[in-house]
């Protein structure tokens, strides 16, 4: 069951941006998007298959929104036209939601025969790897919005794959030099019960051992996927005799990470996947100008802008700015902007941001965030490197095992 | 808390100042001028500080609407504006009082606004709304918008009033929009998060600020080409901290001054060549510039460490800082 398909949003996002209580009192200035057969167009596609919901996720507060990560797509789109307006360039958005557990590359081919030659993906891994392949050889660039394996930007990269979602060890960078920072050393590292949990917590050992931090002990979470009930009997001995300084969580799904906070026997902070959590985008963001976007999106989806969201957003972004400069929608051309000495995509946290051209992954800041209140950015004062700060989250060049092809 | 803080002293020293006066009257010699003032929008605590341009001290602290950005005085430095972003309005301030005298209409979330060098109208970039809109500060009525790119910021207007320039942060443009007919002329690429466009006095060039960039095109707004992209270099700070924001250009068109954000510098620029001739070290997140009204002095507002410095332009040092409200955005000084 395929959710929606739309095709070019692009008039009504121009439409908007001229929209207004002034259009009634006096015509607009005459602009190119009247000139719209000219226009060069840009074709995305956006593909977004959800994870499996954990058991209660089903509450209104904690369940995702329908449109999450779409609407960052689709406000990156009107962004786009709204310049595109000047330039003569008209950009499309084609979209397909399809549920976990099926399989999503006929939507995916769906998107190709349909001329997109952007497609920005929130699915896992190995979807993900099996759609590179079958764009392999075409003029295609994918974009991975959603999933944050260190496989895809080491031993399994992809050339034709550009990743605007952080990986984990980009998060765990971040929040490890923050804690490190607060010399908040000596970490608990509390584990979930899934493939993924491990991965993080993987990531959690290798940025304390980068970061001079020590895991105290490692616990592995293993009271079933809904503890709510039984947390306040169970987390106190879950966390007993052990001394450290703050508990680290591993629980991707949310299973047991905000049952923590509390709940432990001795009073310590939480962090990791729940607690205080490296992610790209908060709602609360607004420095550096992040208070515009936050209120743009807010207007266009009545509701504050989540991660999947902003990472889309960034996808839609980078083909915009590389548009704007070299004036072309040649893929190649784009590649070769993009990859330039010239290329700077501005993302609203201080400073711009570059894709790394040994793993394709693009370079950002970390927001370390609350629930209701961002607390720091990294990466942290002090963790110097020798040609991009940004560098010392994640792999650097010296680390990497990729092989583009 | 600053701003009481600020006041307590004011109190007996207004007194003191109006003995002055009235021994001044007495001994029959002129009353000295009114001192120079200086206005300052602090953005987080929705207050605008007046400075005291002679004793440098803060005199007052002016509650204002919500989040005040851009901030400007009329040609005969009887009136400040201010942009109260979250308010949606212009405020209107009495430049001798500090009382408001009105509000005007600025469509939503107005950042940055500049006047015609004859007062009227206004001009006003809507961040949130990609539109410029201009209004008739006489009536107090809109006049028109005109569209343009993704967060309109950055005013400038040419000494002459003919050419309006915008800039477009996440469009990247500058928009010359001739105001005879309220309509772009002409779109200027520039580097990334255009800030501020600031016109030379003599009209013959217009400065335009990319903060993520870190960059200051230089562009000919007759041909609107760019003549100089001008890039910043200093030792010990990263490049992706040069963030140059505000720009402001002396009266006899030689020397540019640009604030570089959180490299806590302001840039000393010779307009003719191009050449960076020295980096004052100012607070922290450095962002908007003001002259004094006798071009002595240049203000800067510090944004991360909640002040001002004064900068001597004669000698190029930085002389003091002062304290303002959190969040300093703008200044702008008056006779």
């Amino acid at each position: 069951m395929i959710a929606a398909r739309l095709t070019s949003i692009a008039l009504l996002a121009a439409s908007l941006a001229l929209a207004g209580p002034a259009a009634a009192q006096q015509a607009p200035a005459e602009t190119p998007a009247a000139a719209k057969p000219a226009a060069l167009p840009f074709k995305f596609g956006v593909l977004r298959q959800f994870p499996p919901p954990p058991p209660w996720w089903n509450t209104i507060a904690t369940l995702p929104p329908q449109d999450d990560g779409i609407a960052g797509a689709r406000l990156g789109i009107a962004d786009n036209n709204t310049t595109g307006r000047f330039m003569k360039q008209d950009f499309q958005l084609a979209e397909e939601l399809v549920p976990f557990g099926e399989d999503p590359l006929p939507a995916f081919n769906r998107l190709i025969e349909g001329g997109a030659k952007f497609i920005v993906l929130a699915v896992p891994a190995d979807q993900l790897l099996k759609m590179a392949d079958a764009a392999k050889g075409k003029d295609v660039i994918l974009f991975n919005a959603g999933a944050p394996d260190d496989e895809l930007r080491q031993q399994d990269c992809r050339a034709n794959v550009l990743h605007t979602a952080p990986n984990r060890a980009m998060l765990t960078d971040a929040l490890a030099q923050y804690l490190v920072t607060r010399r908040w050393s000596n970490w608990l590292l509390l584990t979930g019960r899934t493939p993924e949990d491990r991965k993080y917590a993987d990531d959690v050992k290798r940025s304390a051992k980068k970061f001079g931090a020590k895991i105290v002990e490692e616990r592995v979470w293993n009271f079933g996927p809904d503890a709510r009930a039984t947390a306040q009997n169970e987390v106190p001995v879950f966390t007993q005799n052990v001394s450290y300084d703050i508990a680290v969580i591993a629980d991707e799904l949310g299973e047991f990470g905000d049952l923590i906070g509390w709940r432990t026997w001795d009073p310590r902070p939480t962090a990791g996947t729940a607690g205080l959590t490296p992610t790209t985008w908060h709602s609360t963001l607004e420095n550096w100008g992040a208070a515009q976007l936050q209120n743009r999106f807010y207007r266009q989806s009545k509701r504050v802008m989540r991660p999947l969201d902003f990472q889309m957003w960034l996808a839609m972004r980078t083909i915009g700015e590389a548009g704007t400069r070299t004036k072309s929608n040649d893929v190649k051309a784009l590649r070769g902007y993009i990859f330039g000495p010239d290329f700077e995509l501005a993302g609203f946290k201080g400073q711009s941001f570059t894709y790394r051209p040994w793993d394709n992954q693009l370079r950002q800041p970390i927001v370390l965030a609350q629930p209701a209140a961002v607390v720091t950015v990294s990466p942290q004062e002090g963790f110097l490197h020798q040609t991009n700060l940004l560098d010392t989250m994640g792999f650097d060049r010296p680390e990497t095992k990729c092989k583009l092809q | 808390m600053t701003a009481s803080a600020d006041r307590r002293p004011s109190a007996p020293r207004a007194r003191l100042w109006l003995a002055g006066v009235a021994a001044a009257a007495l001994l029959g010699s002129a009353a000295p001028a009114a001192a120079e003032r200086i206005f300052v929008s602090n953005e987080r605590d929705h207050t605008m500080t007046v400075i005291d341009g002679e004793t440098l001290k803060v005199i007052e602290t002016v509650k204002t609407g919500r989040r005040p950005r851009g901030i400007t005085a009329s040609p005969d430095g009887k009136l400040i504006y201010i942009c109260a972003s979250d308010d949606n309005r212009v405020e209107v301030y009495d430049a001798a009082t500090y009382k408001m005298l009105r509000t005007l209409p600025s469509g939503p979330d107005p950042e940055l606004f500049v006047l015609h060098p004859s007062g009227n109208p206004l001009y006003i970039a809507n961040e949130d709304d990609n539109m410029v809109t201009i209004v008739d500060t006489a009536t107090g009525q809109k006049i028109t918008e005109v569209p343009v790119g993704v967060e309109p910021e950055g005013m400038g207007i040419s000494p002459d009033g003919k050419v309006l320039v915008n800039t477009s942060e996440t469009t990247n443009m500058a928009h010359f929009i001739s105001t005879d007919t309220n309509e772009i002329v002409e779109n200027v690429l520039v580097d990334s998060r255009p800030r501020i466009a600031e016109f030379r006095p003599d009209g013959k060039h217009v400065w335009v600020s990319a903060e993520v960039g870190g960059t200051v095109s230089v562009i000919d707004p007759k041909t609107h080409q760019i003549v100089k992209r001008i890039t910043f270099e200093i030792p010990g700070v990263t490049p992706e901290a040069i963030q140059p924001v505000g720009v402001r250009i002396t009266s006899d068109n030689s020397t540019a001054f640009v604030a570089l954000g959180p490299a806590n510098r302001v840039a000393v620029i010779d307009t003719e060549t191009f050449e960076i001739k020295k980096y004052l070290l100012v607070g922290q997140r450095v962002w908007q510039l003001a002259f004094s009204p006798d071009q002595k002095r240049l203000y800067t507002t510090n944004g991360n460490s909640n002040d001002i410095s004064i900068i001597d332009i004669a000698s190029e040092k930085v002389l003091k800082s002062i304290t303002t409200g959190r969040s300093p955005w703008g200044a702008v000084a008056v006779p």
